[in-house]
């Protein structure tokens, strides 16, 4: 090795609990060290102490654990020496920062301007109008909109994107050597994830600023890191450049985060048709919902969902896709009844259903049941796991006793969970555990329809991917239909038959599975695609030429509500008729229906062109 | 916060989704499948563990004077108002451990006879204004928009009426008596009672847990009960504590202006005031009861501190 490492982490040690009391090591002698200007991607699931070995690159344990060994030198200097004041120099000038929740790392009550430049004029490194400058000068690097004045606003007054680019250029904002970020994009919809990305690529590059990029997407990491560090349980499983670890791992846990992250498509297996006039299982038809007030015309005064239709037949699994404000979950809500519709017919196996909960029969209460994504809120804490899944089963079964037990052990063993863990309360239990329990008490009921509202999301790769697996094993045994919704095109593409796209709570697509495959598709549907990281080096400089590139000019908006909602940010609209005519619905060779003004060949010719440079 | 929640008690079990090592909490409960006589065992036990060094002491001052409360007259040395030395504010000694009051009376036997008014009165008006607080609480939260407007605006506008004021009025119209100092006590805790639950229910009722349970169909006083009680429980018995300390303050200070519990029995506001004379002695008719105020009120606030610091330790709803 010719120069210096910019970084060298040596047989690291970070222990939780303080001495006398049971010490649990996190960190377990973990080596490795980043050449200057390059980028390292720390990568594992939650609790492999990831997170906790950025911290400790800038000399800092959290609350509970304590470096217990090892050593840390960035540049010249060993971080673990340093005493407090020491830990605060290096903290100014060396390493910066990027948390995971921008939202959570701004102060609400002051400007944008005042925080950003606050890290620079704490540590006295320049003047405020310098540092007002260099903070303008970042913004137009990081290519936020309006540099000059996005100052002026406050956080709430930008998206979550642009905040996470603000947390950046305040890391930035010091000319550190370091810069840490502790997964700045999981928190972000695949569209904003990207440009997020990309503009933090496109600084690095331009700062030759030494990163280390914290992550737990292995298709992410490999668009921004020169090298990969594999971690599980708190050690080291593999180390080496990025095309090495993607393409010819060495280690068994590399392979398996590989395999859960490049899920084999699962074969489509068509439901048994019995007859042809078996009405579907759910079918909407011109749905409308929202929230506040109705208006004269039966409008809500938050307009949620407008004229969404779909249907899902018996067996079957319907995969709903939109980014977060999309309408996705409240169209799950309005099917279980929670929130009540405006307009539109729901009909349940071919009856309709009432769209007030307390208007339905108990035998539609039981067919129809609900997973929701956050299994931390999901479960009454002061219940036990066997409380929780009795309930159902006293209420809609009237099973007690003896037969309950049976019925709770039986459910339990179906989600692949030991019975001893009935007594415990959600507290004890880890975040697949709630949620196959969240997934129990649903099948309790013996229900024909299950909604499943991100119910992979919170969790870790590996453990969403074992989810997805028993899903689809409940489906094939039971031959329950499931409404999947989720932001995520691949657990959509792996689980089901059908897909109905949302953009502002409009259908824009739907069709089989296999529309999302390949173009033609929606404007929309063809941004989501796009836009999930592939698993190799170099995706996203290739995609990031394709979004350089302006929107096409569109004038002035007539005033319909029902015009297509995407045109603000469709790469291939139309002035004179995405502004002034309503799509109309329009089906596609492969059997998909979307809503477009371009013609099949059209959209064909667009879509596969563009995905050329790709 | 979408995205991983993270929460500090939650073991991250990663790809180990069948451990069961981490068996801490079921370890002092009952063989799995008879999960209802499981946490009661252990309750008292785990009870005392919890504590702190502190709590454990307003434990036990509030336990001595509950049982005072209950068997303190027959623990007394004398009849409470009996006339027993022709001393008066008599110092401490074998005969009057307490000394003795203005009259002459047994100051210990006065404490332990009133320890039944204040404990007992305070207890019963603080029960009283929680229970009916919180059930208003909950319903208002569980049921529809309108019983909520209507009992919130009621409640509302017993709130802008000063309590003090308000007993200090009813008792000098109505005379004084037992249940009227009970009632008016309760009645004066029952807004903030019912402000605060109703706040800790709609908390609950937002959460996912209560929305699987109206999709399933359940009542609301089948939510109310199982599913938002349990959850609120915690944070109402520390406000229940508070309201006690509250009240026997206000209890204390009517006896103090003569218009609680009447002579010749007493409770320790009434043994402040009557023996009021004997402060510039020192005598010890005035101090002890002023000293079993404060040991009730001190335990108390310590016991709740505690109850209050685990509610949020555990994240609270």
């Amino acid at each position: 090795m010719a120069e210096r490492d910019m970084i060298e982490v040596k047989g690291l040690r970070v222990v939780a609990g303080a001495a006398p009391a049971a010490v649990t090591e996190i960190v377990k002698g973990v080596d490795f060290s980043v050449r200057k200007g390059e980028v390292l991607a720390l990568i594992g699931e939650s609790g492999s102490g990831k997170t906790t070995i950025a911290l400790s690159l800038l000399g800092y344990a959290r609350a509970g654990c304590a470096i217990s060994g090892g050593s840390v030198r960035i540049g010249d200097v060993d971080v673990l020496s340093l005493d407090a004041k020491g830990r605060r120099a290096l903290r100014a000038r060396t390493v910066a920062y990027v948390a995971q929740s921008a939202s959570a790392g701004f102060n609400p009550a002051r400007t944008i301007m005042d925080q950003v430049t606050e890290p620079a004029l704490l540590h006295q490194l320049m003047t405020k109008d310098a540092a007002r400058a260099k903070a303008i000068g970042l913004f137009r690097s990081l290519a936020l909109p309006a540099p000059e004045t996005l100052g002026e606003r406050y956080p709430h007054q930008v998206s979550g994107g642009q905040l996470q680019r603000l947390m950046a250029a305040m890391a930035l904002i010091t000319d550190p050597a370091v810069v840490v970020f502790d997964e700045p994009t999981t928190a972000l919809d695949v569209t904003t994830q990207i440009e997020v990305l990309a503009a933090f690529k496109k600084v690095i590059r331009e700062l030759g600023t030494t990163a280390v990029y914290v992550s737990h997407d292995l298709a992410v990491v490999a668009q921004m890191a020169d090298r990969i560090v594999v971690l599980n349980g708190g050690a080291v499983k593999e180390n080496g450049a990025v095309a090495q670890v993607l393409d010819a791992p060495v280690d068994a846990y590399t392979r398996q985060l590989l395999a859960a992250t490049r899920r084999p498509e699962a074969a489509l297996e068509t439901p048994p048709q019995s007859g042809k006039h078996v009405p579907p299982l759910l079918e909407i038809r011109g749905l409308a919902a929202g929230y506040g007030r109705l208006d004269r015309f039966g409008a809500p005064a938050v307009r949620v969902l407008d004229d969404v239709s779909l249907s899902i037949a018996r067996g079957s699994t319907l995969g709903v896709i939109g980014e977060s404000g999309s309408g996705k979950t409240t169209l799950a809500r309005v099917v279980a009844g929670l929130v009540d519709r405006a307009r539109g017919e729901v009909l349940f196996n071919g009856e309709a259903l009432p769209a007030q909960l307390s208007r339905r029969t108990p035998e539609q209460y039981r067919q129809i049941q609900i997973v929701f994504q956050n299994a931390d809120t999901a479960l009454n804490p002061s219940h036990s796991i066997a409380d929780i899944l009795a309930r159902p089963l006293a209420f809609y079964h009237h099973l007690r006793g003896s037969a309950a037990k049976k019925r709770m052990l039986a459910l339990l063993d179906l989600v692949k969970l030991p019975a001893s863990i009935a007594t415990r309360t959600p507290a004890g239990l880890s975040g697949g555990q709630k949620q196959r329990v969240n997934l129990a008490r649903a099948l309790a009921a013996d229900p024909a329809l299950i909604l499943c509202d991100e119910v992979t999301s919170a969790l870790d790769t590996v453990v969403g991917a074992a989810i997805l697996d028993l899903l689809a094993e409940l489906r094939r045994e039971l031959g329950v239909s499931y409404m999947f919704i989720s932001h995520d095109i691949s657990t959509v593409r792996a689980i089901c038959d059908e897909v109905i796209v949302l953009y502002a709570g409009h259908r824009v697509e739907a069709g089989q599975r296999d529309v999302l495959a390949a173009p033609p598709y929606h404007p929309y549907t063809g941004l989501l695609v796009d836009s999930v990281p592939a698993l190799k080096p170099g995706w996203l400089d290739a995609r990031r030429e394709i979004n350089a590139a302006a929107l096409p000019p569109l004038g002035e908006s007539a005033g319909i509500p029902e015009l297509c909602a995407f045109r603000a940010r469709c790469p291939v609209r139309i002035d004179g008729m995405c502004n002034m005519t309503p799509p109309s619905l329009k089906k596609l060779p492969s059997g998909a229906e979307i809503l477009c003004h371009h013609s099949t060949s059209e959209l064909n010719r667009l879509q596969t062109q563009e995905a050329i440079p790709a | 916060m979408m995205s991983q929640p993270t929460n500090p008690h939650v073991p991250h079990a990663g790809t180990e989704l069948y451990d069961v090592s981490r068996d801490e909490l079921v370890a002092d409960s009952a063989p799995p499948g008879e999960p209802t006589p499981a946490p009661k065992t252990g309750v008292l036990k785990r009870l005392v563990h919890r504590f702190s060094v502190l709590g454990l002491i307003g434990l036990l001052l509030v336990a001595f004077w509950l049982l005072i409360a209950f068997v303190g007259p027959l623990i007394a040395p004398y009849k409470g108002g009996a006339l027993t030395s022709t001393e008066i504010f008599g110092s401490y000694g074998a005969a009057h451990p307490l000394g003795t009051d203005y009259l002459g009376r047994d100051m210990l036997s006065r404490i332990l006879y009133g320890a039944r008014y204040t404990v007992g009165l305070a207890l019963a008006a603080a029960l009283l204004a929680s229970l009916i607080g919180t059930f208003f609480g909950l319903l208002a939260a569980v049921s529809g928009r309108w019983v909520d407007e209507i009992l919130s605006r009621l409640f509302d506008a017993i709130i802008s009426i000063p309590s003090k004021v308000l007993a200090l009025v009813v008792i000098a119209a109505f005379g004084s008596s037992i249940t009227m100092l009970t009632t008016v006590a309760a009645a004066a805790y029952i807004p903030g009672a019912f402000r605060i639950s109703r706040s800790l229910a709609m908390n609950v009722m937002s959460l996912e847990y209560v929305q699987v349970a109206r999709a399933r169909g359940e009542g609301i006083f089948y939510i109310a009960r199982v599913e938002v009680l349990p959850n609120m429980i915690h944070p109402m018995l520390a406000d229940f504590g508070l309201r006690f300390v509250f009240i026997v303050l206000l209890l204390s200070g009517l006896s103090f202006l003569g218009l609680g519990v009447q002579p010749p029995n007493a409770d320790w506001g009434s043994l402040v005031r009557e023996n009021i004379g004997g402060l510039s002695e020192g005598a010890p008719a005035v101090l002890m009861p002023a000293v079993a105020i404060a040991t009730l009120t001190i335990g108390m606030n310590l016991l709740i501190d505690n109850l209050r610091r685990r509610g949020r330790s555990h994240g609270g709803a």
